[in-house]
């Protein structure tokens, strides 16, 4: 009943820890095809291969920007593309100190005999792909379960079905040197309160560090990617303060220390809000014996596409854009964001009901 | 904005409640409670906190009256009230033991008698800075099914048995279930102590008492540390999530874990050491920061080693207040020094500080073990214990 101390053990608690690092966090930016599909048609661009390279390569040559990433999860697609000029996204990432990380999930089913619950496929052959892929250059890797809140939901059987999935792809990934990001996402979907989004939160980081442990995975070499605690989206909204006091409250319940960093998922927040939200938590008095980070797509990269449109002239204005989004949520990650960011649209809400990868 | 109205009370500690230099910060925001609300909750996280305080921990005194019996028996004296009372009045009335202890566990006669000056048990200890606890379990029977394995016994009117502890002036729990290595455990055994316990933990709290929740993993056996870390890992995964969903207030209780060592019987031994690096691992791994105490056991190592382990275990920052809770290692030496003579009862009294100062100082990390006696040294251990 031991963790699993495989060989590759050491290497999973260093990148670990390093992707933790106070001040650092990780750009999403594993979009599959299709959704960046509907990212690139928002502002006209057509989703083709040769746009979704330039829009990432636009991202990882930002000047400036890596030092405040400790990785950047990646498609498998963007895992093997280049640069304009040949390198390698990977070594290019490699050299600034930002781990590559791939998606390896294969998107959620729902769960037949509930109310429209869902669980994620990708199991099979998951040994073989993250050999492949730490081959690669990729040392992390994510999965993201979805649960909801609802009358009913989540059920037992979503909870319990999530929570094995999970453990099963993060225990398959450590066998074959790939961190797992641990993701159990609670939509912000519905019309509770913030007290419930906390008590099912609870309910399901519990039964996920229950799933992990039974299936001996090593905490040390995990990162856990949450959902802050927040009212449902249709209800009235709570400052930055409340949130972090939610949350915080119960990561302290259910989350060991052995887990060295906490990223959270922006869900449907705007660029600002979450950021103001990490930084009000990292502000908070409390003992926290693991680090709070972010680990964003849509709340770090939203205005920046938004100035980019797919036009050459724009890349560098637009990189200017994502630069300010990573700084500003590295100091929060320090508790030291002053706020404050007058563009329009990063304080444009990035919440789609009902939302699917 | 729905904010303010929100804001009640905060399980989150205050800066003065844990470890580390920064700076204080207006604190005025604070958040209501989530589905883990009794009307007792605010108590609850303050009782919990007051026993977790630094340098401080625990006096077990819960010895059941079969179990007193044995004690006064190895210094022949008869097993009757007037001598159980005569040996928790020289315990309660140390002077100054409020210095080291911050809660002591009564069996229940205690919790209803008065000294041998005519003073009420809880008030002698109330007055000393001691929050009096008190045993509510009904003891281990063989559990049906098992590999000869034991289950604890005493959810039946457990409610309304620890309201009227609470009206008597207890103020936590404490539940005792015990798992065997050398009989499995069994997966059986594993999941009904775990079930036990946590049934055990939202029933106290619902009646004002801060459960200390205790799966003892029993020093029996010839395993190794490697096995005993195996078998705690997995015995306090399931006690937590059976304590999840009890819905137990985490900020509101106490553990009582045994450490992490050979078995008794194993040729080869730890030193502290070895010990606090498995055991703080172990803890690590599966101790939410939310818990504010952890208070050892000593389940039969010496007065000296049970102090030793717990100074190499607060050698360094921990998430959670890290310190004792031990019977046998605060009052052996004790005991012996009393033999039942009133005029040992200062010498006695003075053996009991000195250990409990000691286990005070391991707390704090600073343990030197200057003079500690050969009788301090002896190890306690009895094969196949029972209380």
């Amino acid at each position: 009943m031991s963790a699993f101390i495989g060989k590759y053990a050491d290497e999973l608690i260093k990148t670990a820890k390093y992707i933790a690092t106070p001040g650092k966090g990780i750009l999403a930016a594993d979009e599959s095809t299709g959704t960046i599909g509907k990212r690139l048609a928002s502002i006209n661009v057509e989703n083709i291969e040769s746009n979704r390279q330039a829009l990432r390569e636009m991202l990882f040559t930002a000047p400036g920007a890596l030092p405040f990433l400790s990785g950047v999860i990646l498609f498998e697609e963007t895992l093997y593309q280049k640069t304009a000029d040949g390198k390698p996204f990977v070594d290019l990432l490699l050299e600034n100190s930002v781990i590559p990380g791939i998606k390896v999930d294969k998107g959620t089913i729902e769960i037949a005999g509930t109310n429209g619950e869902t669980t994620t496929q990708g199991l099979d052959s998951l040994g073989a792909r993250c050999q492949q892929y730490y081959n690669a250059g990729a040392r992390f890797a994510k999965w993201r379960a979805v649960l909801k809140i609802g009358p009913c939901e989540p059920s037992e059987l979503s909870i319990v079905q999530n929570a094995q999935g999970l453990a099963r792809y993060a225990l398959i990934c450590q066998e074959n040197g790939l961190v797992p990001i641990v993701e159990p996402e609670i939509l912000t979907d519905g019309s509770h309160d913030i007290a419930k989004c906390a008590a099912v939160t609870e309910k399901v980081l519990a039964a996920v560090y229950k799933a992990l442990n039974d299936h001996h995975v090593l905490l040390e070499g995990t990162l856990l990617k949450p959902n802050m605690v927040t009212p449902g989206s249709d209800s009235p909204k709570v400052s930055p303060e409340v949130i972090a006091e939610y949350t915080v409250t119960a990561l302290r319940r259910t989350v060991p220390p052995a887990v060295p960093g906490i990223v959270f998922l922006s869900g449907g927040q705007s660029e600002e809000e979450a950021t103001l939200n990490l930084n009000a938590m990292n502000k908070l008095e409390v003992l926290k014996p693991w680090t709070l980070s972010f680990s964003f797509g849509r709340a770090l990269q939203q205005s920046t596409i938004k100035k980019w449109v797919g036009k050459k002239e724009n890349v560098e204005a637009a990189q200017a854009t994502f630069l300010v989004r990573c700084k500003a949520n590295s100091e929060a990650t320090l508790g030291k964001y002053a706020g404050g960011n007058t563009d329009a649209a990063a304080s444009e809400s990035l919440y789609v009901k009902g939302y699917k990868y | 904005m729905a904010s303010a109205t929100l804001l009640k009370s905060s399980f989150l500690p205050k800066k003065t409640d844990w470890f580390g230099a920064r700076p204080t910060a207006n604190r005025q925001v604070t958040v209501s409670l989530t589905v883990r609300a009794s009307s007792y909750a605010d108590e609850l996280v303050k009782t919990a906190k007051t026993v977790a305080s630094p340098g401080r921990g625990i006096l077990a005194m819960d010895e059941s009256n079969a179990t007193c019996g044995k004690r006064l028996a190895s210094i022949g004296l008869e097993n009757t009230e007037a001598n159980r009372q005569a040996y928790r009045t020289l315990l309660v009335t140390a002077p100054g033991l409020g210095n080291y202890v911050s809660g002591a566990i009564l069996f229940e006669e205690t919790l209803y008698q008065s000294t041998v000056d005519g003073k009420k048990m809880v008030d002698v200890l109330v007055e000393q800075s001691i929050v009096p606890g008190i045993k509510v379990d009904k003891g281990l029977v063989p559990l049906a099914g098992s590999n000869d394995e034991s289950w604890c016994q005493g959810l039946d009117g457990l409610a309304s048995r620890c309201a009227a502890y609470y009206q008597q002036g207890a103020r936590f729990a404490k539940w005792r279930t015990v798992v065997s290595i050398p009989n499995g455990p069994s997966a059986l055994a594993v999941k009904e102590a775990a079930w036990g316990l946590a049934r055990y933990a939202a029933i106290a709290q619902d009646n004002g008492l801060v459960p200390i929740v205790e799966p003892e993993i029993l020093l029996d056996g010839e395993h190794g540390i490697d096995r005993t870390f195996e078998v705690a890992q997995k015995v306090w995964a399931e006690v937590f999530f059976y304590l999840a969903e009890n819905n137990v207030l985490f900020e509101g209780i106490l553990l009582k874990p045994s450490m992490v060592t050979p078995g008794a019987e194993c040729k080869e031994r730890a030193t502290p050491e070895q010990v606090a690096s498995y055991t703080l691992k172990l803890l690590h791994r599966r101790i939410p920061p939310a818990v504010p105490g952890i208070m050892f056991l000593s389940g039969g190592q010496s007065e000296v080693e049970a102090t030793l382990n717990l100074n190499a275990m607060n050698q360094g920052p921990n998430p959670w207040h890290v310190s004792f809770s031990y019977a046998r290692a605060l009052q052996n030496t004790c005991l012996k020094t009393w033999g039942g003579r009133p005029e040992n009862v200062k010498a006695a009294q003075d053996a009991l500080l000195t250990r409990a100062k000691a286990n005070s100082l391991a707390q704090l990390g600073k343990y030197t073990g200057e003079g500690e006696s050969a009788e301090a040294k002896e190890g306690m251990y009895v094969k196949n214990y029972s209380y």
